[in-house]
This record gives structure tokens, sequence and C-alpha cells, in this order.
């Protein structure tokens, strides 16, 4: 298996790094302090590669804290909002896109 | 990396021994199949007991012709996720009789104790400490076995015949 | 049902505690994840999109009531209060803490349920014909071997670190429901000419990135022989088997890359040293394993009773019946199957308090029975005939009884992007805007059987090559995309689909399954010729031809 560090990165514009949390699965983001957030706001924000090399370094080296880190894209609103930059990172950031059985209150 | 022996961590009595390294003329020593294949006399002649190391990928003919020679055979796990080496612990216990040490080396951890000591591995060359110091405790974690191997544990299958035979005798 | 002796509840109990302490260990940092993943795996943890994934093995597809209750319990304790029913006779939980698992697999043991085997390079839940024991005309019930298998085949000290996964199927109808021709190994339970029991031993099929369907390695062996006969097929596999390229390492690649004859030649010569070993099975050793099989006592009943007869003017529950009932080996009995695919719904789930009221029905009407199929559908393995009637109202009443089995809306899908991380594109929301277009049952009536199969990425585990329509989600340039298969089945006469144009983006799917299915209607050559049979008659082009003529 190649480690998330050994692979190439290539990121396009803003990225955030992401995982799930190890005692639970929850889906986390990288802060700029060193800890995890499930709320996308507060994820820190990279734009080039070596930002972003180093911000998954320290991520993947957490392994207590959360597992299976890599760098996802964002867009930036003009309020500056985070949002995630794709599908799948919606899907993760705001659940299912189906509905399901609906279950008695 | 402690060797665990007998169920102990114990002194490992064998110098592994480089391709290119001068033989020494006493002690016992653990060389690579290519070295062992290359010249298998020099080495068998010696006096202290000699260990092979045998890659996974290699299939056991060229070994077993040696095998009542050998006192260690040292078996590999590049990776845990890399299970070849059981195949060739059971046919050299099995169904080449091999009954000198059968070494786990590589990546062993505490969770593949149960498999190995089943396939019939009887040292381990273990990677943490604590897996080793928790060797005990670690194969005591089962009690019963589907599957019957050449390890002399009852499988299920036959105790259930005994616990049923000995149940219509007390009748 | 196979009841646990005390063998298997120790094992099981010795598998819990051996978990927890691995889970300990995890989460107190001494194994670091690249450890811990293939122990999590070995117990069926995965970890998805969301959280991480449990998945519950149902052996041969067979549930009693209680268990099937408690599996209602670990999905409302544990999770959201849904199970989703797979294409292997498991069932998953999408939304389970790493934490909680210990205590969720103590839960189960107790009812004798484990995950042990449900992921991980190792030999997967042995499947069976989710009809095993009750249909007519079968060889014999089949269960009694899978549990054979599963015995042996669990916690396996030579073949638990395999190149991949490794699935066994067993049938013992002639008509296959377990899908045997896709499997790593397939099963067909036949008797020789002088009446024993053996298997038509095949191997190699799979889907995935190179799709094959199995071949027969040896017509017969001997149920005394089908352990070391097995042993014999993965010792070669374990040894020769890739381990350099993941999409290179199932056996079907070896049994391809040299051939079946000369692979069938390994097998051969490592069986000729070991079939006389301690695996050769005793008459009674298989005579105490088919002990703890207990069947019903049925009673005598009439193949017509009075409240069928009176049943029958009520043209709903005629059609239900016409749809979901299918023929017992027990005259006045009928299996039923109940679909797991409504209208809008997410193809397989149940909520907690849909199992809890079948394990109820189950208990008042089956004799306490469940059945699991591939089909992602469940089903009541001993219903009296008499009974139907009023079992056709509870389950209408819990939202189960939408009688589209087997038909276009009856849907096999894997739980795709919204669920899955190695998903390419989505699954279900496809599948349920097709059940939505499909929703009227005159229709889909008037189309009659026919399979779409949806998988969202290639590894296939909605078995969209086998699908006598089967679609393929793939990303393009982060969209995404699907391909759409015709042609594939799943049964005896297994076969791969074929693609019959272009990968179209989201939106158009279900008009382009509209389309087939018209091009079919308006080419059949008579009304019951099935979708599959038209396909089969003409090939892909007039299907093509109608369908992106347009497009």
């Amino acid at each position: 298996m190649t480690s998330p560090l050994e692979q190439k990165i290539r990121i396009t514009g803003p990225s955030v790094v992401t995982a799930n949390r190890t005692w639970d699965g929850t889906v986390v983001y990288r802060t700029a302090t060193k800890g995890w957030s499930t709320d996308l706001a507060d994820a820190a924000v990279v734009r080039a590669v070596p930002e972003a090399r180093a911000l998954l370094a320290e991520a993947v080296a957490d392994d207590l804290g959360a597992v299976g880190a890599y760098i996802a894209p964002v867009e930036i609103g003009e309020s500056g909002k985070i949002a995630p930059g794709n599908l799948r990172e919606r899907i993760r950031a705001s659940g299912v896109t189906i509905d399901l059985l609906p279950v008695p209150a | 990396m402690p060797l665990v022996r007998g169920g102990n961590i114990s002194q490992d009595d064998f110098v592994q021994l480089a391709d290119d390294a001068p033989l020494p003329e006493k002690g016992a020593v653990l060389v690579s199949a290519a070295r062992f294949l290359a010249d298998p006399q020099v080495l068998l002649q010696r006096s202290d007991r000699l260990g092979v190391i045998w890659p996974n990928n290699r299939d056991l003919d060229d070994l077993v012709p040696h095998l009542e020679r050998i006192a260690v055979v040292a078996l590999v796990f590049p990776t845990f996720r890399d299970g070849r080496a059981y195949s060739q612990a059971r046919l050299l216990r099995e169904r080449y009789a091999f009954r000198g040490e059968l070494r786990a080396t590589g990546q062993v951890l505490r969770d593949q104790f149960v498999f190995m000591l089943r396939a019939g591995f009887d040292a381990f060359d273990v990677k943490k400490q604590t897996d080793a110091e928790a060797f005990g405790q670690t194969v005591k974690r089962y009690s019963v076995f589907y599957q019957p191997t050449g390890d002399g544990r009852l499988a299920a299958p036959f105790r259930r015949l005994q616990l049923r035979h000995s149940e219509s005798a007390s009748l | 049902m196979y009841a646990y002796d005390e063998i298997d509840r120790t094992l099981i109990d010795e598998r819990v505690s051996e978990f927890r302490d691995q889970v300990k260990r995890r989460l107190s940092g001494e194994l670091t994840e690249d450890e811990f993943k293939m122990l999590r795996l070995q117990n069926g943890v995965y970890l998805q999109l969301h959280a991480y994934m449990f998945r519950v093995a149902i052996p041969y597809g067979t549930l009693s009531s209680k268990q099937l209750r408690r599996l209602a319990h670990v999905a409302r304790r544990y999770d959201r209060g849904y199970g989703h029913f797979t294409t292997r006779q498991n069932i998953q939980f999408n939304w389970i803490k790493l934490a909680d698992l210990p205590d969720a697999l103590a839960d189960l043991a107790e009812v004798g349920i484990h995950s042990m085997q449900t992921s991980g390079n190792n030999t997967r839940n042995v499947t069976s014909d989710q009809w095993a024991g009750v249909a007519p005309g079968e060889v014999e019930d089949p269960r009694i071997w899978s549990e054979i298998l599963r015995q042996y085949t669990t916690l396996h000290p030579e073949f638990s670190f395999l190149p991949r996964k490794f699935k066994f199927a067993i049938t013992a109808s002639e008509h296959d429901r377990a899908a045997i021709k896709i499997h790593d190994i397939g099963l067909r339970l036949h008797k020789n000419e002088q009446g024993e029991t053996g298997f038509e031993v095949l191997v190699g099929g799979g889907l995935g990135r190179t799709p094959l369907i199995a071949k027969t390695i040896r017509p017969f062996v001997h149920g005394r022989d089908l352990l070391s006969y097995v042993e014999a097929i993965m010792r070669v596999y374990n040894q020769y088997g890739r381990r350099d390229n993941i999409y290179k390492a199932r056996i079907k690649i070896l049994v391809h890359e040299l051939g079946i004859e000369k692979f069938a030649e390994e097998v051969e010569e490592e069986w000729q040293h070991i079939r006389n070993s301690d695996l050769k099975l005793e008459a009674a050793t298989i005579e105490d394993i088919r002990s703890r099989f207990t069947y019903p006592t049925y009673a005598k009943l009439p193949h017509m009773p009075d409240e069928l007869r009176k049943a029958a003017h009520d043209p709903l529950f005629e059609r239900w019946r016409k749809n979901s009932v299918s023929p017992h080996k027990v005259q006045g009995y009928s299996i039923v199957t109940i679909s797991l695919k409504p209208v809008g719904g997410p193809p397989g789930d149940a909520t907690a308090e849909q199992m809890d009221a079948l394990a109820d029905l189950a208990d008042k009407y089956s004799f306490g029975e469940i059945r699991v199929g591939h089909e992602q559908n469940l089903a009541l393995p001993h219903v009296a005939k008499h009974d139907l009637p009023a079992l056709w109202k509870a389950l209408d009443k819990i939202g189960l009884a939408t009688p589209n089995v087997n038909l276009v809306s009856d849907i096999i899908a894997c739980p795709g992007l919204d669920y899955c991380s190695l998903a390419n594109a989505r699954s279900i929301p496809i599948a349920q805007e097709l059940t939505r277009r499909f929703a009227n049952h005159d229709t889909a009536d008037l189309i009659g059987r026919l399979h779409i199969n949806i998988s969202g990425c290639i590894n296939a585990c909605g078995h969209h090559h086998v699908g006598h329509i089967g679609i393929l989600g793939v990303e393009k340039n982060g969209e995404e995309f699907y391909q759409i298969t015709i042609g594939g089945r799943a049964d005896e006469k297994a076969e791969l689909g074929t693609l019959i144009g272009p990968s179209v983006p989201y939106n158009e799917v279900a008009d382009v399954i509209e389309d087939v299915v018209e091009a079919y209607l308006a080419l059949r050559a008579t009304p019951d010729e099935l979708f599959i049979d038209t396909v089969k008659r003409l090939g892909v082009e007039p299907f093509r031809e109608r369908v992106y003529a347009t497009r």
C-alpha cells in the first residue's frame, strides 16, 4: 500500500484535508490548530502543493485521531464560506442524497 | 526482535549470516536459501546446527531432500497480509514430516500467533516486544478449532464425535 | 435452522473477546490503522464515506425470528434504525461507531450471529439458495454442506491471508438461485449413478474488473471428499495466486492464466496427497451437522384451502399472490418472497421496525424462519396457504407487500456513492427513479421478468454484468456517467451482458432504460417471450438502433 504521503499531490484550487475520526468514523476536517473538526467551516484551506503536503503529513501522523486522511477540493464562496468541491465531498459533508425509508419518530 | 520459542521469549542461538559473510568455524548459523543451495554440502558438513531461510515464493522441492539435517527452517512473512508461508509450514510439517524448528519471520504480529501455531510454527521472530510478551495470553484466546491440521489439537468434528460417543456410552 | 452447539458458541464468544481486545489496542494507539485494518476487515468492519460500516453474515441466508429481532436491535441501538441486505446474504449497518462494535458483536453472538470473514482476503460468507430445504425438486438441503463449509472456512489457519477474497456458493436445484457461476468456487449438488451425494465443482467465476464465468473443474466430487478437494484448490491458490496486483489477485485470474486444464492438474496432484487425510468427512460427521438442523413439523393441509379461494376475489391480493408466492415442496404450504424494493425506496433496506414486525410474522406464519436472497429480498419459507390472506394484510401494513418480485422494479443495487468509498457514481437514486418510472403494476406485469442490476463502480457489487439490464456508474471529468449493458444473467445459464452504446449522464439513465424496455416490447416475438430471450434471439444491435437512434 502506498502511503498517502508518497502519492503525488495535485491540487487545482483551494483544498482541505479530510478523514474519518478513529473512534466513531465521523467525517472530520483538519484545522489550522493541529486538530480535527466535524465542521468544514473550521478546516484549514491550502492552495499550493507544499502547504497541502505539510497539512496532510501532520494529519496522517495523527493516526489515533483520524484515519484515511486525504486532500479534498473545496470551493470558497464570496462571503468566504467553504463548500465541498465535488459530489463525493458534498455527500460526506451533508449525508446521502437519497430518500431513506420512513422511521417512526 | 524478540524470539519466542516454547512459548517464552528466549535467546536466539543462531547467527544470521549474510550471503557474502565468511562462514564461521563454530556456532549455529542461519543462511538464505540462495546461499544454502549454492553449496549445501559445505554447510551441512559443519558440526553445528544449520538453519535455512526459505522465501515464500519458492517451491519446497529443493529443500525437502535436506530436511533431516536442517535444524531450523525460517519461513517469511514479508507483510502480515501475505499468507503463503502458512501453506509452506503445513506442507513441511504434515507432508514432509519436518521435526526441526519452524520459525516465523518478517512481519510477525500478535494476531497471527494462533494461525501460525496451528500451521506448525513453533518459533516466532516477533516484531514488537509487547506482542512477544503477550504470547502466552494470546495463544489461549481460542480453545476450539474447526479444522484438522497437523498440530495435534482436536478439531471440532472429532471432538463432537467423541462427545456423542461418550454421551451414548453413558446412557 | 442450524442450532449452534457448545463448540460453535465458544468459538464466537472467543472471537468477540479477541476483537474487543483488538479495538481496545487500536483506540489506545497500540495498533496503527495499517495493522488494525486487516483485523477489522476480518470482522466485517469497513471504513466508508460517512462512518464505519459493519457487515454481518447470514450464512446461507437462513435466519431465525430471534436472530432477526437481534439485528433490529443492533440497527436501533448502535445505528440509525436501518439495515441493508446485500447481494451476498449479509446485512450491513452504515453508521456504526468503532467503539460500540465489540458490544454489538457480543449482542449478536448471544443469538449465534457473527461477522467473521465478511470482508478481508479470506473465505467469505458461504451463500446458498434462499429456498434451500423447501424448493420442490431439490436434490437435498444444501445448507448441511454450506454449514460444513462455513465451519471449515472459519478462522482457517492456512487460508486467512489469501491473495484476495474468496467466495463460495452452493445450489441443489436445477434452477440456480445462488449464482454459483459467478463465484470463486461454485458447487452444484447432485447424485451420481450410485445415488451418492456429491458436487460438480466450478472454479474461477467472478465479476469486477475482469468478469469471468466459472468453469467446471470436476464434474463429480463425492460429498466425503468435499473438504479435501476444496483445500487442494485453496492451497494451489494461496501459493500461486498473484499478490503483486490487487486487480489480478482473484482465483479467476490464476485459472484464466494457467488455463482450466493446467489448474485442474495442479489441484488434482495436491488432492491426491490429502484426500485420505483427516479432512475426509465421515458419515457420522455429516450426520452430526445434519442433526443440528431442525425442520418444521408440517401439517396435512389441502392444496386449495377455502381462505385462499375466498381471497382470490380480491384483485390486490391476487396480484400479490401471483407475484410473490411460490410453490413449496409440501402440499398446502408456500414460499413467500418479501420485496425490499418499494417504489422510491433504497433496494434491500429494512427498518428496525419492519424487521421486528417481520420476525413476529415469521413466528406466527413461518415456523419462526426467515430467508435472505441474493436479490436483496427476504422470504418466509413455510407459510400455510390458508394463512396467505392474513399474512398479506399484515405485510402490507408494514410496507412489505410490494408485488414486484422479479419485475423491472425489483432492482439489485450496490450502496454506490451515497455510502461507499470505492464508488464512482451513485446507484441507489438511479434505482429509486427507475422504480418510480415503472411504478404502474400493470405495465410492469406486461413487461414480465426483467432484472436490472446497478453498480456504482467496476467492483460490481450490484452484479451489473449479469443483470438482464446492467448499469455501471463511472466518473467522467468529475461527472457521473453510466454504461448500460443488456443480456446478462446470473442463473444456470450465466452470461455477461453486452454494452449497448456510449455511457449516458445521470439525468438520462432512466430515459434510456425506458427506451430499452420500449424496444423490447416492440421487438418481442410473443407476449411471453422474456426480455432476456429477446436479447438472446436478436442480439444487441436492434436495441442499440432503437435506443440510440435519436441520441
